[in-house]
């Protein structure tokens, strides 16, 4: 493959080095790298490697944009609310580089479709936003043994590695198993400063043109922390798992899986599937119960910035990490219902209530949020 | 014996704190220790970290030694 004169222009600087060259800049051109998520990660990472002249870039997202997505997703604008994200970032890297192949996947990537369209890439790159769709992306990497270019963030802290389970350790390795539901704060739940999913796609992108250019060291074997408060990066070394279910010695797994399940999503994975059923009410059933007039507490278990923002008359604000040593607060006597900004983490103070003997304790069910969107159009929501 | 333990992510305001020196038997495993951690969290669960000492991946067995520092760190997953 010939460069064009304009490709010669656009991609002078990565020519005139060495490293990247003629050859280099062939190899990026003819590559094929799919990234999961269009959000936060999504974002810089699909900009720098269209930018980059990756030949053929694949996105797979399912959702739309959102207003407040804008805060980090710096692909979308104010103009693209309620567009797929597939499109809207199609649209935006068109107009950087109309050079290269943009292809969309607007679908919910899971068990029955990840394969296929894995199949064709040469690496995938992780940035998605939850547990279950990252062990996917996990397993079809190692069984199809593609790269995959892992990122990950909370708030204020990052991480960022290469899991090729050809040459190195793969994510069951580090976590063989997901986290109890609902104990990891998403973004919608925990906040993220908006730069960082910025730094760290930008990471994920410099490991994917590394890789394809095959130059310098990967992130194999390693993994990078960044934490933008102390402006530190660790790197921690890691090791290949010969245990591991999926890359060890002697892998368990040799298909893909049912990953909501695997992650309990929707209950607690030490408690019974249909426990929260009973334990839960739905912003209907509060309302008739504050109407009445009925001595009800309301226990807000949120962070003080939040509750900052909104909260309920008459609600007491014990945040969730400081339930356990401010118990004697609450008297186990009371009907209480608990409640948060989207009912996840007011489900599990419910059932640590519960289980410290409260007897008349309800979570509300989609939390303030929902109250909010039915009850009270006043009410900012976040 | 002294060691310096570092949290990440989430885990910091489960248990309180960020980094800290604290006094441990003699070879206390990491396992143990993290153990003993583990049961700050709001409830009983399998949470399951990272362990790394002196900036090295390491099992639940390994021992900790004087001035060792250890991370956990636990999975995140947003994006």
């Amino acid at each position: 493959m010939d460069l064009t004169n304009d490709q010669v222009s656009r991609y002078s600087r990565h020519l005139i080095m060495p490293e990247v060259g003629v050859e280099g800049q062939e190899r990026l051109l003819s590559s094929r790298v799919l990234c999961i998520g269009a959000g936060g990660l999504g974002s810089p990472l699909t900009l720098y490697l269209a930018a980059a002249g990756v030949g053929h870039l694949g996105i797979v997202d399912f959702d739309v944009v959102d207003f407040s997505n804008l805060q980090r997703q710096i692909i979308h604008s104010e103009d693209n609310i309620g567009v797929l994200k597939v499109e809207s970032a199609k649209e935006r890297l068109h107009e950087l580089n109309s050079d290269i192949n943009i292809e969309t996947y607007n679908t919910r990537l899971n068990s029955e479709n990840a394969m296929d369209i894995f199949k064709d890439y040469d690496l995938v790159i992780d940035g998605t936003d939850n547990f279950a769709t990252r062990y996917l992306v996990n397993d079809a990497c190692v069984l199809l043994g593609k790269p995959n270019v892992y990122g990950s963030i909370f708030r204020f802290e990052g991480q960022v590695s290469v899991f090729d389970a050809e040459r190195g350790p793969c994510y069951r390795c580090l976590y063989p198993e997901p986290p109890p539901p609902g104990m990891v704060p998403s973004c919608a739940e925990g906040g993220v400063l908006g730069i960082l999913p910025g730094i760290i796609g930008a990471m994920q992108a410099a490991e994917a043109i590394k890789l394809i250019i095959n130059k310098g060291t990967p992130l194999i074997g390693k993994l990078l922390f960044l934490d933008v408060m102390e402006m530190k990066i660790r790197e921690l070394k890691l090791q290949k798992d010969p245990n591991c279910p999926i890359c060890g010695d002697n892998p368990t797994i040799t298909k893909l899986i049912d990953y909501e399940e695997f992650c309990g999503i929707g209950r607690g994975a030490d408690e019974p599937a249909e426990d929260s059923a009973d334990i839960e009410i739905g912003v209907d059933e509060f309302n008739d119960i504050i109407s009445n007039n009925k001595n009800v507490s309301i226990l807000d278990v949120r962070e003080p910035h939040e509750y900052e923002i909104c909260k309920l008359n008459g609600s007491k604000l014990i945040p969730l990490g400081e339930l356990p040593s401010r118990i004697n607060e609450l008297d186990t006597a009371d009907e209480i219902v608990v409640h948060c900004h989207h009912g996840s983490r007011s489900l599990q103070a419910t059932r640590f209530l519960k289980h410290m003997g409260f007897k008349k304790v309800k979570n509300l069910r989609g939390g303030i949020d929902a109250w909010a969107e039915k009850y009270d159009p006043s009410m900012p929501r976040y | 014996m002294k060691v310096k333990v570092i949290l990440f992510a989430y885990i910091r305001e489960n248990i309180g704190f960020k980094e800290r020196e604290i006094e441990i038997k003699e070879a206390t495993k990491v396992g143990e220790l993290w153990n003993e951690f583990k049961n700050q969290l709001p409830r009983k669960n399998n949470l399951r970290v990272l362990f790394a000492v002196n900036e090295k991946y390491v099992n639940e067995d390994e021992e900790l030694k004087e001035g060792d520092e250890v991370a956990f760190i636990p999975p995140v997953s947003g994006g």
